[in-house]
Order: structure tokens, then C-alpha cells, then sequence
């Protein structure tokens, strides 16, 4: 038994699927330093503009705003809670962390969706790259997290800019499965209607798929978001920063408390996002006009 | 009713699903049915060697049971289906050899589909919906919309233009539908099974609504349905399909009277035939025919004891009159009368309680012929 336990870790160094890998990360390395440093500075820009924006209002202005967003969208009851709920991380003294994960959140979110729908639209109406795309979301999900993050320092290292790709690797997979899905399951007689009505391939994109798949298409950015937060905690061992960074500290000076106050801030944040962004996919949102909307905002002043 | 241009020319249309369709066309394969076919081969041919013509202006009934063939042989008309082999053209132009562009361009001038399950878009309204295709095909908001605004009033829902297909009952979605078909003003309107899914009593208010549409303004209606009363009821012709092929095709006189073969007079045994069947064939010759100029000249006794009555023409053969028994002389103008086209079903009253055999006068006021209660009822015994 002790035998083939010392055999198995013998076995355990890099093999020759390993030493191709590592060769590619190389090459890239030597030779594609601009094309990592255009990505650097974009995202880098993105993220800092978010936080910055973010940062503009103070405390006491922001979450009253997200308050009323909440009850706006979501119902009065919930307004209450989470300004409750971010007044506590206020409180805890884990405001700028927050903002920061909040910030790198939204970043990687919008570059997950804005490559994740294009590629869920693209491979629901063509089965072979719906072929090749499976596979690759299928590794996205699967493959440890922690195996990403390697690469992603090699190439920008450690910081915001390696937390935010890893995270957008991470969360895309909802995204592309979610549209593909909801445009995948938009009934055939609606598609035949659209054709028998002299729909180009553009228009039945545009006027019948996409209107039908909406609430799933909503979904999908909804676990895209959870996702993106999850991954943000892992994102802070490669220095992502923000509640991450504050959870992991706990972690390592084994301070439960400090710990167990990250958890908490970020389970707040959850809580706030995963609600909103829900009541972006109720069905009834995309059916009102703006008008409609606008009096629906009123009326939370008017009516008691 | 129908001018007899052709509108749409299907000839030797057939669709196969499976792998390699085109082995279905081979002579050995044609000459096997369908399960033949379908076991040998792993095919399924859903449309087999059909050859029809539509005429513009009439009402063409697709009549089958399901899985006939007649929901693709429809879809082959629009080329949502591409034909095996064969060919449909549409006003001349062949659909399985346009591109894209002109398909689209087809299918937004030319033809409208009413859907069975209706398939209305459920984020938009009513309003919205029937404005769907005038959207596509880029008319401007204003004018689309109250072209749909229109198209609904015209089929009775003028105050639900703002309701969405969910708020609506199944009848009311289907006048969306049908309003959607009408807002583009189209010269052909296919109808998938567009009343299969209503109510007895609401199907048959949509029938006559479709009838009434069809008299304001004539258009090419290619009508599927597995409802035969419907088929006889609004079918200017029928084509009957089993299996794919198609059985017979003519008028709902001509399949119920000559059926062409077994299957089709199996099919039909359960019509009603006397709302089917109309008096100009089961007229009988007068047995005695005076002519007017004549009238003063002959014996009032000439006339036969059998059918009671002479019938008085003119030169022309144009009906003036009935001379009775008793010398008495009843013009045209006043006498009871039947015309060519009436049903027996409507002629029944009026036949069973006259004195005598009434004339039936074609549309150009000539005399057909006389039919009496005893005549009416023979009809009835031997179709």
C-alpha cells in the first residue's frame, strides 16, 4: 500500500500534456507582450472608471440610492432590508472593500455578457458552432478555478486586471448556455410565423428571438453576476482586492471574526444583486413602455 | 366566382424526410405505399407526387386526416418547406429557386399564414401583432399601425387593441391572427387547420366571417382542415389527401356525387348531402314545355296528368310561366321558383308544400327543369 502511494506522487510532475502548455504559455509570453498589454489597459480602465464612479457618492448617498432602486424594482420591503443590510457593512468598516468588489464584479460582468450573448446567439443558430462551444463551456466550469489564475498572473500579473479575466472566465458560462437555451426553445410556430411573414434572418433575430428568449437570456446574466461575486474571493489570492482580500486575511491569521465579517459583506452584496438583477428577467419589465415605467416610479411617492 | 387563372401551380410536388430523400423517387419506390416505404428505407414521404392548380379568387380546401401531408404540402406553398422534387409557383414565379431576398419579398407582398396554434407574439398586443408584418416589411409606424388598427376592426375586435394574446380567448386570438394575415392586404391567404383549435360554436362564427371577408373582397384561400363539414362548408374546391397523395380534387358536389374511388366515398358517407348537393342536378326534364308564342294554339289538355303543370318559355328558353290544370296561368314573377345553385337542404320546404312540381331557373333565367317532392326524395336514396 505505502508502495503505490509513493508511486502515484512520483508520478505527479509535469507531464508531456503539461510540458505543452507550459510551452505555449512561453511562446505567448515572449511573443505576444503587446496584445497582453492593449487587454491590460483596457480592462484596467473599465474597472477603474466603475470604482471610480462608484466612489464619486458617499456612503450615506449610495445606498439610499440602491434602496430606492430596490424598491422600484423589487418591493419596499426589500428596500429596507438592504439598506439595513448596507448599513451593517458600513457599520463593519468594509465600505471601500465593497465598492472595489462591487467594481471588479460589474467589470467582469459586462465583458462576460458582452462576449458571452454575441456566442450564445451565434451557436443557437448554427448547430456546429453550438458544437464547438459546448466543450469549451463545459472546461470553463469544470476546470479549478485556481488552475486559471496561474496563467492569468504569468500574463498581467497579480492585480486587478488577472482577477477581472479570470472572473470573466469563470462566469461567461451561464451567460452563452442561457441564451442559447431560451433562443433554442422559442416555439417553432412563432419562427415559422416570423418567416411566413417575410422575416429576414436579421429581423427574426431581432423581432421574434430575442423578444421570446428575453426571460432566459435575463437568467443567464442573473447566475453570470453570482457567479462573477463568487469568483471574486478566489480572484483576491492573485490580489483582486476588496472583500476577497479581507475574507482571505481571516483565513490566514485564522481570525474568525474578521472572517466571518468578508463573508457577511459579501453575502449582503449577493443578496442586493442577485434580487435586482432577478427583477430585470420578471417578464413584466420588458413589456412596459417607458412611460409605463416612469409612472410605475411615481406612484412608489404617490401611493402610501 | 374564380376567374381561372391559375394562382398557384404545384406540379409533381414531393416531400421526403430522411437521410438521402432522393431515393424515394426511384420508380420502385414510388410504386410502394407509405409504410412500405418508411420500413424498406427508414423514409418518410409526406407529400407524394401532388400536381394542383389554384385558381385566384377561390377558396381551395386541403382536406386530410393528420399526418396526410397537407400541414407540409401548405408549408411548401410559402417555401417555410423546400420541396424533394417538384415544383410550387407562386404567380409565376418557382419558390424553390428564389433567392433569400425575393422569398422575403414574396412573402410579404403575395401570401399571409393564419397558424393553428394561433402563434401570436406574446409580448406584444393585440395592436402590435397585427401590425407584424407591415414591421417587417418596413412601413412606417404611424401607417402600420393603423393599418392594423383596421385589419382588427374588421374582424370585430376594434376595442382590444391594446391587450396582449394572454388576455385574450382562443377565438379572439385567432381574429389576431387572422387580422395579422389581413393588415397586408394579401392576395393569397394560407390557412394552417386556422379553426381546428376553436370551439364548435365560435369555429363556425370564424367560418362565416371568413365567407363574409371572402364576398367584401375576393382573395386566393388555400385552406387546410381535417373538419370535413368545414371543408364542404367553405371549399369552393377540396383536395382530398391520405397518405400523401391526393385522392380526388373538385367541388364538394363532385366528390360526394362521383367519388373516384372507394376511399374517398368512405370519407364522405358521414356528409351531409343535402346542404351539399343543389337542385340544377337533380332537376328533372318538364314533361310537357309550352312555348309562349304557342300558348293561345294549344289545348289546355295537352299537358301531362303526371307532373300536374306546363312550364311556359320563350324562344329563348327563358322561364315565363306555369300553365296549370285548370287553364289557370301563374307568370314567373309570382309562382314559386327555385335557383340552380339552391341547396335541397334549403329547397325541402318550399318542394314538400307546392300543389306542384317547381321549376328551377338557372342564373341567365332559362328553365332547367321541374323538381317535385318525390324527385327530392329519390335525390336523397341515390347519391
Amino acid at each position: 500500500m505505502k508502495y503505490v502511494i509513493c508511486q502515484v506522487f512520483a508520478t505527479v510532475s509535469t507531464g508531456p500534456v503539461g510540458e505543452g502548455m507550459t510551452k505555449t504559455v512561453e511562446w505567448l509570453l515572449n511573443h505576444a507582450q503587446p496584445v497582453f498589454l492593449v487587454i491590460d489597459h483596457a480592462i484596467n480602465g473599465l474597472a477603474g472608471a466603475i470604482e471610480q464612479i462608484l466612489t464619486v457618492p458617499a456612503p450615506w448617498l449610495l445606498a439610499p440610492l440602491i434602496a430606492i432602486l430596490a424598491a422600484w424594482r423589487v418591493s419596499l420591503s426589500f428596500a429596507i432590508l438592504s439598506l439595513l443590510g448596507l448599513n451593517l457593512v458600513l457599520f463593519m468598516g468594509l465600505w471601500q472593500p465593497m465598492i472595489s468588489t462591487l467594481a471588479l464584479v460589474i467589470a467582469a460582468s459586462i465583458l462576460a455578457l458582452l462576449i458571452g450573448i454575441p456566442i450564445g446567439i451565434f451557436s443557437a443558430r448554427r448547430q456546429h458552432i453550438w458544437a464547438i462551444t459546448r466543450p469549451v463551456l463545459d472546461l470553463m466550469q469544470t476546470m479549478p478555478a485556481f488552475v486559471y489564475l496561474i496563467p492569468a498572473v504569468m500574463f498581467f500579473g497579480t492585480g486587478r486586471v488577472p482577477s477581472t479575466i479570470a472572473t470573466l472566465i469563470f462566469s461567461m458560462p451561464p451567460v452563452v448556455r442561457l441564451t442559447y437555451l431560451g433562443i433554442r426553445q422559442v416555439p417553432i410556430d412563432l419562427i415559422e410565423a416570423g418567416r411566413a411573414f417575410g422575416c429576414s434572418e436579421r429581423q427574426l433575430l431581432w423581432k421574434v428571438q430575442l423578444p421570446n428568449a428575453l426571460p432566459t437570456l435575463m437568467a443567464g446574466v442573473n447566475q453570470t453576476i453570482m457567479l462573477a461575486l463568487s469568483m471574486v474571493v478566489i480572484a483576491s489570492m492573485i490580489g483582486g482586492g476588496g472583500l476577497g482580500d479581507v475574507v482571505l486575511r481571516g483565513i490566514q491569521q485564522l481570525d474568525v471574526g474578521l472572517g466571518f465579517e468578508g463573508g457577511l459583506a459579501v453575502v449582503i452584496l449577493a443578496v442586493i444583486l442577485d434580487r435586482l438583477t432577478q427583477s430585470l428577467a420578471a417578464s413584466n419589465f420588458s413589456r412596459k413602455s417607458l412611460p409605463q415605467r416612469f409612472k410605475a416610479f411615481t406612484n412608489l411617492w404617490t401611493s402610501s | 366566382m374564380s376567374d381561372m387563372t391559375p394562382q398557384i401551380n404545384i406540379d409533381k410536388l414531393w416531400k421526403v424526410f430522411g437521410e438521402h430523400p432522393e431515393r424515394a423517387l426511384d420508380d420502385l419506390c414510388q410504386s410502394m405505399d407509405a409504410e412500405e416505404l418508411n420500413a424498406r428505407t427508414g423514409l418518410k414521404a409526406a407529400v407524394r407526387d401532388v400536381t394542383l392548380s389554384i385558381s385566384s379568387g377561390e377558396i381551395f380546401v386541403v382536406m386530410g386526416l393528420s399526418g396526410s401531408g397537407k400541414s407540409t404540402l401548405l408549408r411548401m406553398i410559402n417555401g417555410l418547406i423546400l420541396p424533394t422534387a417538384g415544383e410550387v409557383t407562386v404567380e409565376g414565379k418557382p419558390i424553390s429557386q428564389l433567392a433569400a431576398a425575393e422569398l422575403q419579398k414574396l412573402r410579404s407582398n403575395k401570401m399571409a399564414m393564419v397558424f393553428q396554434s394561433f402563434a401570436l407574439f406574446p409580448q406584444r398586443t393585440a395592436l402590435e401583432n397585427a401590425a407584424f408584418g407591415l414591421e417587417v416589411a418596413g412601413v412606417p409606424r404611424q401607417k402600420r399601425l393603423e393599418k392594423a388598427r383596421e385589419a382588427l376592426e374588421r374582424v370585430g375586435l376594434g376595442k382590444d387593441l391594446d391587450r396582449l394574446p394572454q388576455q385574450l380567448s382562443g377565438g379572439m386570438q385567432q381574429r389576431v391572427g387572422l387580422a395579422r394575415a389581413l393588415a397586408l392586404d394579401p392576395p393569397i391567404l394560407l390557412m394552417d387547420e386556422a379553426f381546428s383549435a376553436l370551439d364548435p360554436l365560435i369555429r363556425r362564427e370564424m367560418q362565416e366571417q371568413l365567407l363574409e371577408l371572402q364576398a367584401e373582397s375576393p382573395r386566393t384561400i388555400v385552406f387546410i382542415s381535417h373538419d370535413l363539414d368545414e371543408a364542404v362548408r367553405l371549399g369552393d374546391r377540396i383536395a382530398l389527401m391520405k397518405e400523401g397523395k391526393v385522392l380526388q380534387c373538385g367541388t364538394p358536389r363532385e366528390l360526394l356525387c362521383k367519388p373516384a374511388n372507394e376511399q374517398v366515398r368512405h370519407f364522405f358517407q358521414d356528409v351531409d348531402a343535402a346542404s351539399v348537393i343543389t337542385v340544377d342536378t337533380v332537376a328533372e326534364s318538364p314533361a310537357c314545355v309550352i312555348n309562349q308564342a304557342e300558348l293561345l294554339l294549344q289545348q289546355t289538355d295537352q299537358y301531362s296528368k303526371a307532373q300536374k303543370i306546363a312550364c311556359i318559355i320563350d324562344e329563348n328558353n327563358v322561364f315565363k310561366g306555369v300553365l296549370q290544370q285548370n287553364g289557370e296561368i301563374i307568370p314567373a314573377e309570382k309562382g314559386p321558383a327555385l335557383t340552380a345553385e339552391t341547396t335541397i337542404r334549403d329547397a325541402m320546404e318550399l318542394v314538400a308544400n307546392a300543389p306542384y312540381p317547381i321549376p328551377v331557373i338557372g342564373s341567365d333565367q332559362r328553365l332547367i327543369g321541374v323538381i317535385s317532392p318525390r324527385r327530392l326524395l329519390r335525390s336523397m336514396i341515390l347519391r
